[in-house]
């Protein structure tokens, strides 16, 4: 790991990440928890040639995002629960578009306004299916600063790849955390496909290697038309049923076809563990405590920390699953990846330890459900 | 060679979708017009349009286009304009796509003066949902929704965009077509929000809900009750007027962000110092 050392917030480790990654526009409105993004995008970016832009609310924010990626930029903004609600209007456009962009939530708690300032962990499955129809997303979850940074660019790097919105889900206690970072010069960057050939033959979408269409942008010789209602390659409407399946199938497998390859998990002392955690987030940091914790009392305990929580690891998680005596899952929610998780489970019991009251989940309160647990085991 | 309009409507695209009577044609081809008038390079035009009839108007050019959601065309056309002010960029909406689940959008692009183009097709009601009531129905006339006489006040498009600052306003009729194709050439030559509010005709709902059933009724409407004679503020009160209600030069986003651009090195490294300072 090489790169410039600091000592940084999550909130301001997460635009170093996108700077690095090339991201060169934001739009954005804002929001506790997320304004240092938001404040750092508007004071660097035009530095570097870049532009900061404050919308009138989030749903421009993200129709902002799709306008400025199809320009050719690198977009990002940032929000919180309800601006990330605004947003999913505009987030189903870019996924029909196929405008890359990144989409960061620093999560609070909710519903609607509830505590502005407090953490939770409650959008998982509104980042999951939060705009309407049938469609895939790519999630990222950071768990420390060092991975707002990191995460920041693979983020970029796979919607720059799949052609995808990618969403940071962030919460505000790795947002506001401050932390040694790295600001690592050794990740690669990826930048969108570029056509190739005569620009009159131009298929705006039709799928190149791995089912994603080369991008051109406005102002190229490749001039294209792209459009947020159902269409076909030229980009211009096409309402048959044979080419809606056609899409939304493309849409979806041009994703998941490629889970090994997005999927981002770490494990601690997993090989052994008869106690294995799975979580994200604040609350994996608080499980990896939890873990040391319950190791010094000299029980087997490890943790699969998932990063990308969308698509949701189904291998790594089956087969660890398949080695423990017991499986807990901290979330700061009343109970959402543990759902994912029991769909796997195969009839082994699945616990979750759930906190909703705006606090962090202690290392403490996880070792106790653990043990808990063991007991009645 | 000097450009035609069909360098810029797709021929094999046509007919259009659009009823018989409806003048969605005519701004179209006025549009095309002013293109090829001014000699557009396609690749350098990008065309945002919204949802409803006249959003459907990008399906037959052939310059760039985006077509999004409801209401948000001049959102995504801010972010093209952003990231390339050297791209004309059009946004196409209707009075329900732009001045009414969009008109947030409307009001700030004005008031932030970004270098787009507004051209509205405003036909007082909503034709793709079935002739629905919108934001600019005047009162108290009839819609699929007003079934009794629409009891809330129209916008006034042309107050409204010169009240938000908007430096180009004018207002045409699809009838007046010499005055249409003028006003949508000099707004494409504006540097800064330009708006064309384009009365148009709806025979199919709006027309047969208010007694003007057939499509020369109606452009007979626009030609008795359109006048140059009064303020922009007099709209629908019988008679309304056409006219440019504001022309005049003022910075734009763009022009502004790239003096931004150009110190922000200098600045930035002043502004870190504060913060340090605090």
């Amino acid at each position: 790991m090489t790169g410039e050392v600091k000592f940084l917030q999550g909130n301001e480790a997460c635009f170093e990440g996108a700077l690095k990654a090339g991201a060169r526009f934001y739009a954005g409105y804002p929001i506790t928890p997320s304004s240092e993004i938001a404040e750092m995008a508007s004071q660097r970016l035009p530095a570097v040639g870049g532009v900061f832009i404050q919308m009138e609310d989030e749903l421009a924010s993200m129709a902002a995002l799709v306008g400025a990626s199809m320009a050719g930029a690198k977009a990002f903004t940032a929000t919180s629960g309800p601006g990330f609600s605004l947003m999913q209007e505009n987030l189903g456009l870019a996924i029909m578009t196929e405008a890359p962009c990144v989409v960061i939530n620093v999560q609070r708690s909710g519903p609607s306004t509830g505590l502005a300032t407090k953490p939770a962990q409650a959008d998982v499955m509104q980042a999951r299916w939060g705009t309407h129809g049938d469609h895939a997303i790519i999630t990222l979850c950071p768990t420390s600063v060092q991975e707002c940074y990191d995460l920041m660019i693979y983020a970029f790097n796979f919607s720059e790849k799949f052609r995808t919105p990618v969403i940071f889900l962030s919460d505000e206690i790795v947002g506001h955390m401050r932390e040694k970072v790295v600001l690592r010069d050794d990740i690669p960057v990826i930048n969108r496909p570029f056509p190739q050939g005569d620009p009159k033959q131009y298929m705006p979408y039709k799928p190149g290697e791995n089912k994603v269409p080369p991008m051109a942008y406005f102002g190229s010789e490749y001039v294209f038309h792209a459009s947020s209602s159902m269409h076909d390659e030229t980009g211009y409407p096409n309402n048959t049923a044979q080419n809606a399946d056609k899409v939304i199938r493309r849409l979806y497998e041009k994703i998941y076809d490629h889970r090994d390859e997005i999927s981002i998990i770490k494990e601690f002392e997993t090989k052994d563990a008869d106690v294995l955690f799975i979580s994200f987030g604040s609350a994996a940091r608080s499980s990896r405590e939890a873990v040391n914790m319950m190791r010094k009392d000299g029980i087997k305990a490890g943790l699969l920390q998932i990063n990308t929580i969308w698509p949701f690891p189904d291998k790594k998680v089956r087969q660890l699953i398949s080695h423990a005596k017991v499986v807990l899952v901290p979330e700061m929610n009343l109970g959402q990846i543990i759902n994912e998780v029991r769909k796997l489970s195969e009839g082994k019991p699945v616990f979750g330890v759930n906190k909703v009251d705006s606090t962090i989940i202690t290392p403490g309160e996880i070792v106790n459900k653990a043990k808990e647990v063991l007991q009645n085991a | 060679m000097p450009k035609k309009i069909f360098d810029y409507i797709i021929e094999d695209r046509l007919p259009f979708f659009w009823c018989e009577g409806c003048g969605n044609g005519i701004i179209l081809k006025s549009i095309a017009k002013a293109f090829a008038d001014l000699d557009l390079d396609p690749k350098n035009v990008v065309v945002v349009t919204g949802i409803g009839c006249w959003g459907k108007a990008d399906d037959y050019l052939s310059t760039n286009s985006l077509h999004v959601t409801h209401g948000r065309a001049l959102a995504a056309a801010t972010g093209v304009k952003a990231v390339n002010p050297e791209l004309k960029v059009i946004a196409l909406m209707g009075d329900g796509d732009g001045l009414t689940i969009g008109g947030n959008h409307f009001i700030h692009a004005a008031r932030r003066n970004m270098d787009i183009t507004a051209i509205i097709s405003n036909n007082f009601n909503y034709g793709m949902t079935g002739g629905q009531y919108s934001g600019t129905t005047p009162e108290p006339s009839f819609t699929s929704t007003s079934r009794y006489g629409s009891i809330e006040p129209p916008f006034d498009i042309c107050a409204l965009a010169k009240a938000a600052g908007a430096p180009y306003v004018a207002r045409a009729t699809v009838y007046h077509v010499n005055l249409l194709e003028k006003y949508i050439k000099n707004a494409i030559l504006k540097k800064g929000f330009s708006v064309v509010d384009v009365i148009n005709i709806c025979p199919t709902y709006y027309g047969r809900f208010n007694k003007l059933k057939s499509p020369v009724d109606m452009m007979n409407w626009l030609k008795n009750n359109a006048t140059t004679k009064l303020e922009e503020g007099d709209i629908y009160n019988n008679k309304f007027a056409i006219g440019e209600f504001v022309n005049e030069d003022k910075l734009d986003f763009s022009t502004k962000y790239a003096s931004i651009q150009k110190n922000a090195r200098e600045l930035s490294i002043h502004l870190e110092q504060d913060l340090s300072g605090r």
